[in-house]
């Protein structure tokens, strides 16, 4: 460790960790802000991302190409969205139940999918220095920027944009706030819900493939903790508006960099109850925002578990 | 600008199952007139309305535009032959400006919208139109007379020629209606447009319809000009040869004690805004106070706080003179009954059978309970009783009071209330939605309470049921009281001039 930096390696350490540990929580956020933005609730992001995450490290160690396993995680990932869109079309079918036995086979598939993929080492995804060598080491591990982060960063205004200003977005809102006024033009509500939960599982893929295929960079049970479910949270927290995702996943990321970051500085002691605080924020997070007395400005009206 | 078109149903014919909605119909209305369509809930009309927008495909019978024969498969194939339809209920998107509610409903939106010439077009839309909305307002920030306006501007902003309006004055101040049927007339005599209209009041048929059909249990019973028939001839199209019940007639009123006493109520609606911003109101034994205002004025907040399920953030209510706590226990110590809105929703279960929603108010305590266990006979028994002297229609005690048409829930939900001893009776729109008769049979109910001796507070979106009812008026605009009369002195330009005063 270099002494140098001393305690301000902390909200260094927090800031770069931010970057990193945010990008999964970024993708699956907005995956989930499109798919809610169509009235619709997918709590099977979490087993779309392990998924995702299993099927990009398969694909870049059978291929060679990391990039390759990106795409086939986002495609894997829209698959799930298309099941999970086309069984709540059905009557009588709650989104957030199947939701949740998605997010179960999604998880169970990846793990007995993923099983001979544990011990190989896939070619990983690689990191801009965007400091060029100018910065000592330790910031310029900080300075280091995966693609994918930056990808993300531009879908969220791109995706804020399309939803005011293009017959896509316009239609996706349309469907998720009033499936009657959908329907007086004209417009089959089923049919743009389904393409919004494939939207939404392909960010989700994407967000799988980040934390196999660059951080923390490789495939075992044990590497979502729960992005994917949270990103639900988050997607409330930003009050369904795709930039605002960008800022809520930074600070679900930050409080994930938390941990680690002050263990770095050897601040050992309750090391497990700093890695729960993006669970608490998440709990804080809904306690507040949720109130007896409120509805939730901004929410989409066809949104809701008691259709 | 295009020219109005014609529409003509011959022997047209819907069946759901083995019912009949809609009976060989044949309707004529000329282009370029306004055609009133009456008749109960259940008539048919919005049937025969649906077939014709192309949202159900009629069995039988035809549907002529313009003189020619038409099958409209869709609502877009209706829309593409000019043809429109104001709904009951919205269909704009909440959550979107009224400027992206006008570009959707076009159907027509680019892949890329260039909002610079979007908005130039509607503004100079806006600015030839009699009333106008402000275009960056979301839809959700409008007051329920804004938002019928925003329907009837977005059908005027595409150009129809045959306008359908399913009760489009329902949710308007009596000013409010005169201004935007006003309009409509003057489009129509400008050869621009043909309306049909759906309307249960008789005194906007009159003054801006020229012809008129009747439908009854889906066949057509009467048609003709406006000019050659009487209202009660109407009437008696529109509910056939049985009576109604007749409002009882009221007692001469005793001075009564003073039963509910709210002063300076404050609260907040469920988006936080201010809803109700120190109202204060007394009822007294004996009188109904009508409490009229358009609706999003705090009416709702203010039931909510009798009924216990909202807590204001100042202000007290007091019943006979105590605290009012609003709970079960205060309930019953103070015999106060509350009857909201939409009872389907308010008050009611809906997947428990009817028997078990009777049961509501007394299910825990004798002879409905037994100590911790409930007595199913007791139960049935005392609902068998209830819906015989109602007159409740259900199949049986045990059918789920959601499968009852909205009249007999209401019936229902009456039964299990009025059935009680009340000293305070709050009531929020008690005939919105249902039939001739059973608003006759609702309002009769009402006053026989006030002639036992109850306090009601009638609140409702409905002028005419206020005028009708109540021994005093109140009006509430923007949450607080800004009018209040004895029925004598009370003045309905007046009233609805209040209503929409800020």
């Amino acid at each position: 460790m270099d002494g140098d930096l001393g305690l301000w390696g902390v909200p260094l350490a927090i800031f770069a960790g931010a970057i990193r540990v945010s990008t999964p929580f970024l993708f699956v956020s907005l995956g989930e802000c499109i798919t809610e933005k169509a009235g619709r609730i997918n709590l099977g992001l979490e087993g779309t991302l392990v998924f995702g995450a299993m099927a990009g490290y398969a694909i870049s160690y059978n291929t060679g190409s990391p990039w390759l396993g990106v795409l086939a995680a986002a495609l894997a990932g829209s698959l799930f969205g298309v099941l999970h869109g086309l069984i709540c079309s059905l009557p009588k079918v709650n989104d957030v139940a199947v939701g949740i036995a998605l997010m179960l086979l999604g998880t169970g598939l990846a793990f007995f999918f993923g099983k001979p993929y544990i011990q190989p080492k896939a070619p990983i995804l690689p990191g801009f220095d965007l400091s060029f060598g100018l910065l000592p080491p330790r910031l310029a591990e900080a300075a280091t920027i995966n693609p994918l982060f930056l990808i993300g960063l531009a879908a969220a205004p791109i995706l804020a944009w399309g939803f005011r200003n293009t017959r896509t977005g316009l239609v996706v809102r349309m469907v998720g706030d009033s499936g009657d006024a959908a329907k007086a033009v004209g417009i089959a509500a089923m049919p743009v819900r389904v393409a919004a939960t494939a939207a939404g599982g392909f960010f989700a893929g994407i967000g799988g493939a980040f934390l196999s295929l660059y951080y923390p960079g490789s495939w075992n049970e044990a590497l979502s903790s729960g992005q994917g479910l949270m990103a639900v949270a988050l997607v409330i927290f930003a009050r369904w508006n795709p930039v605002a995702c960008v800022w809520a996943a930074f600070v679900f990321g930050g409080a994930g960099a938390l941990g680690p970051a002050l263990q770095s500085v050897g601040v050992t002691q309750g090391y497990y109850l700093f890695n729960a605080a993006p669970y608490l924020l998440t709990l804080v997070i809904m306690a507040v925002m949720c109130s007896r007395k409120q509805s939730l400005a901004g929410m989409p009206a066809e949104l809701g578990i008691a259709r | 600008m295009s020219d109005a078109l014609s529409l003509e149903t011959v022997g047209l014919t819907k069946r759901f199952g083995a019912f009949t909605a809609l009976d060989a119909v044949s309707i004529k209305v000329r282009a370029g007139s306004l055609h009133a369509l009456l008749g109960e809930n259940g008539a048919g009309k919005s049937t025969l309305v649906k077939c014709v927008m192309g949202y159900y495909h009629a069995d039988d019978g035809d549907v002529l535009i313009g003189d020619r024969g038409q099958e409209i498969g869709s609502p877009r194939a209706a829309a593409a032959l000019g043809l429109g339809m104001v709904y009951q209920h919205f269909t704009l998107v909440p959550n979107m400006s009224v400027a992206e509610n006008l570009l959707l409903a076009s159907g027509k939106v680019p892949a890329v919208v260039d909002w610079k010439a979007e908005r130039a077009k509607m503004t100079r839309f806006m600015d030839s139109m009699p009333f106008r909305v402000p275009l960056d307002r979301p839809i959700s920030a409008l007051a329920i007379g804004e938002k019928q306006k925003v329907e009837i501007l977005k059908q005027l902003y595409l150009d129809r020629r045959l306008l359908i309006l399913d009760e489009p004055t329902s949710v308007l101040t009596p000013d409010e209606a005169d201004e935007v049927l006003g309009f409509l007339r003057g489009l129509v005599d400008q050869g621009r447009l043909t309306i049909v209209m759906i309307s249960h009041k008789l005194r906007e048929i009159y003054a801006y319809a020229e012809e008129v059909s009747v439908l009854r249990q889906g066949k057509l019973v009467g048609a003709g000009r406006t000019a050659d028939l009487a209202a009660p001839e109407l009437t008696r199209m529109m509910v056939g040869v049985e009576t109604l019940a007749q409002p009882a007639a009221r007692a001469p009123k005793p001075a009564g004690d003073v039963v509910l006493d709210a002063s300076g109520l404050v609260a907040a609606d469920d988006r936080g805004r201010r809803a109700l911003d120190g109202a204060s109101l007394a009822v007294r034994a004996g009188e109904i106070l009508g409490l009229a205002g358009v609706s999003g004025n705090g009416q709702r907040e203010l039931v909510e706080i009798l009924a216990g399920q909202r807590d204001p953030e100042a202000g007290a209510v007091k019943v006979h003179g105590e605290r009012y706590a609003a709970d079960r226990a205060a309930a019953r110590k103070h015999k106060v009954v509350c009857l909201p809105e939409e009872p389907l929703k308010n008050a009611s279960v809906p997947t428990m059978s009817v028997a078990e929603n009777l049961a509501l108010r007394r299910f825990d305590l004798a002879p409905m309970a037994r100590g911790p266990w409930l007595s199913d006979g007791a139960i049935r028994r005392a609902a068998e009783k209830l819906i015989g002297e109602y007159r409740i229609r259900t199949r049986s005690p045990a059918t789920p009071i959601a499968e009852l048409s909205g009249g007999n829930v209401q019936r229902t939900v009456l039964a299990r209330d009025l059935s009680e001893e009340i000293d305070l009776l709050v009531v929020a729109n008690p005939c919105f939605g249902l039939d001739v008769k059973a608003t006759a049979e609702i309002r009769a109910a009402l006053v026989a309470q006030r002639n036992k001796g109850a306090a009601i507070l009638l609140v409702s979106e409905d002028l005419d049921e206020i005028l009708e009812l109540s021994d005093r008026v109140a009006v509430i605009a923007s949450g607080k009281i800004a009018y209040e009369a004895p029925i004598a002195a009370a003045d309905r330009q007046e009233i609805g001039k209040r209503m929409v005063a800020h």
